[in-house]
């Protein structure tokens, strides 16, 4: 299925990531090159299979929902880029 | 020889006898890594970390304690976190961020002793088959025919690159779709990804979880089995880790395979395949019958599709895992301007971070994943992946011991030349490793032979799951029956 500039501009929306309204037709035609790739898949007869969720048949191991760590704030904002008063700041979200 | 070229068995066992203190054998290759910026491997150097590290593993040679890793000079890939040290994944979206934590990966060979030499370059998150898209620039392969610079292959270029010009005994690498194994068959070394599961994800920057898998990239199979040992195990503080016990790896390398089987698929004998890819095949082929392996022909009728599933799980997984950068908690935040809201960080921020492969494949995952498409891309992708793992499951019980097959459809290609190229024509070059990662296998690269124009060239060796153990003695056999033993000449 080809992709168009509407597509293209929806998706990079979904995704998070501005895209300039010039670079919009050059991505449509890059995506739509991929996923006409991906239309073989088509081709498979897939009737009565499982979609695989996991490599290996094995169940996740649990832990005991305890408490391991904590007390780290100062290392948990070491990397923010921007950090005040204990908490990561953002622009203003609330109107 | 100089101390850097060793291989890892041949250091450890010269540490032991005393012949060669850590440390020296450290400034070995921190002489080397510094004559090898043309390489542009190391993209972030940690001597004084290598130095503190080997004055503690001759300390503990000294005292009679040296697992096999002590004392021994690394390279580990950009993916890996590392405490203090830039750990960026070759993407702008991480610049400046050092991690409080160590991955348990690192944290497992530096309790055997390795020593971190620095990090290295690779394809920015993992997204690329020639190391083109990292925010560092092209890593170089040491290999050289005429005056073109060549691709080390990727993700794990600067892994492969720092391996094979000997600036380090061995480097980690990570496998999603091939990134262990196309490099190291570009650059004439041993690379294997292990079954999924067999080695923690924890502390590694994640590309696509149920594909991601950690391997050893080295100069000879022994010294893959010896760097395995010390990073497999089971790890609490990943849920797929897989809590079975680690065989001894080396212990392995018997070199005895009479009759073992060793399967030859036909849906790997590609249209337009080179030439010189499909002898080098028939002579590994040879090598194994030679050894006395059984050699038998199979089929895995689902390979053609294992390129485009791949292309819709990976990106999909993706999209998912770099959600998380969204200019908040760590690394890159775009500057705003007045008035603009959170969403408009987000925005700015991920399109200045991320480069243009990683935003493609972000935004291919979004679309498959969207309402609409998730059955009709997503979860037939996913039906698919059943089938290919299927296929091998076929053949595995019908007695096949191991799969052989070529390592790439190429030798090392040059740096820029598929710039101008469609997206898919450089996923090609994953087309005969990509199902091992769907399927969750073991494979294992090994260099074979010279191409005649002088490049190296790899065949793949795919393992039941769980034997990464017999795999690496199958490996083992072709390489001492294949005795490659060349070396790129320095120009760098």
């Amino acid at each position: 299925m080809a992709i168009d500039i509407d597509t293209a501009r929806k998706v990079a929306k979904l995704a998070r990531i501005r895209v300039e309204e010039g670079d919009l037709p050059a991505l449509a035609e890059k995506l739509s090159g991929i996923l006409g790739f991906m239309e073989q898949l088509n081709e498979v007869d897939v009737t009565g299979v499982e979609p695989m969720v996991s490599v290996t048949p094995m169940r996740l191991k649990r832990r005991p929902d305890v408490v391991t760590d904590g007390n780290i704030q100062a290392q948990v904002l070491k990397n923010a880029p921007d950090a005040r008063e204990g908490f990561f700041a953002v622009p203003k979200v609330v109107e | 020889m100089s101390a850097n070229s060793w291989t890892i068995a041949a250091a450890r066992d010269a540490l032991r006898k005393g012949e060669i203190s850590a440390v020296d054998l450290t400034m070995a290759c921190l002489t080397a890594i510094d004559a090898g910026d043309g390489l542009n491997a190391f993209v972030h150097k940690t001597p004084e970390i290598a130095l503190e590290q080997a004055r503690a593993a001759d300390a503990r040679l000294k005292a009679g304690d040296a697992p096999s890793m002590c004392g021994i000079p690394l390279g580990i890939k950009d993916l890996f976190c590392t405490k203090g040290v830039p750990s960026q994944a070759a993407s702008n979206i991480l610049k400046g961020f050092r991690p409080e934590y160590e991955s348990t990966v690192t944290s497992k060979l530096f309790e055997a002793g390795a020593v971190m030499l620095g990090k290295l370059n690779m394809d920015e998150f993992a997204m690329g088959s020639s190391n083109e898209t990292s925010c560092y620039g092209n890593a170089v392969n040491p290999w050289k025919v005429d005056d073109r610079l060549l691709t080390p292959g990727g993700s794990s270029g600067g892994s492969a690159a720092a391996v094979a010009a000997d600036l380090c005994l061995g480097a980690t690498g990570t496998d999603t779709g091939g990134s262990i194994r196309q490099p190291a068959a570009f650059t004439g070394i041993v690379g294997i990804k292990p079954t999924y599961g067999r080695v923690s994800r924890w502390g590694i920057v994640a590309f696509a979880s149920s594909l991601d898998q950690a391997g050893p990239m080295t100069k000879s199979v022994r010294d893959a089995a010896i760097m395995l040992q010390a990073m497999a195990g089971h790890d609490p503080k990943d849920s797929t880790s897989a809590d079975i016990p680690v065989p001894d790896f080396e212990a392995a390398l018997t070199g005895d395979i009479r009759g073992k089987v060793i399967g030859i698929p036909k849906e790997y004998r590609m249209d337009g395949m080179p030439a010189e890819i499909e002898a080098l095949w028939a002579r590994g082929i040879e090598m194994m019958r030679d050894a006395g392996a059984e050699v038998r022909d199979i089929s895995l009728p689902h390979t053609k599709y294992a390129l485009p599933a791949y292309y819709v799980i990976a990106p999909a997984e993706a999209s998912s895992n770099l959600a998380r950068y969204d200019g908040v908690r760590y690394g890159h935040r775009a500057k705003l301007a007045a008035g603009d809201g959170v969403t408009e960080m987000y925005e700015k921020t991920r399109a200045e971070g991320f480069g243009p492969e990683v935003q493609r494949r972000v935004m291919v995952g979004t679309y498959v994943l969207s309402a609409g498409f998730y059955d009709a891309y997503y979860n037939r992708a996913r039906k698919v992946r059943a089938l290919i793992k299927r296929d091998f499951e076929t053949v595995f019980a019908e007695g096949v011991d191991a799969i052989l097959t070529p390592a790439t459809p190429s030798a090392a290609f040059g740096l820029g030349e598929m710039a101008d190229a469609d997206p898919v024509q450089m996923y090609l070059n994953d087309v005969f490793t990509v199902t091992v990662n769907l399927a969750g296998l073991p494979g294992v690269a090994v260099p074979v032979g010279l191409d005649t124009q002088g490049l190296p060239l790899g065949l793949q060796l795919i393992g039941r799951p769980w034997e990464e153990a017999q795999l690496l003695n199958y490996a083992h056999v072709l390489e001492s029956r294949a005795g490659f033993v060349a070396k790129p000449e320095k120009w760098w």
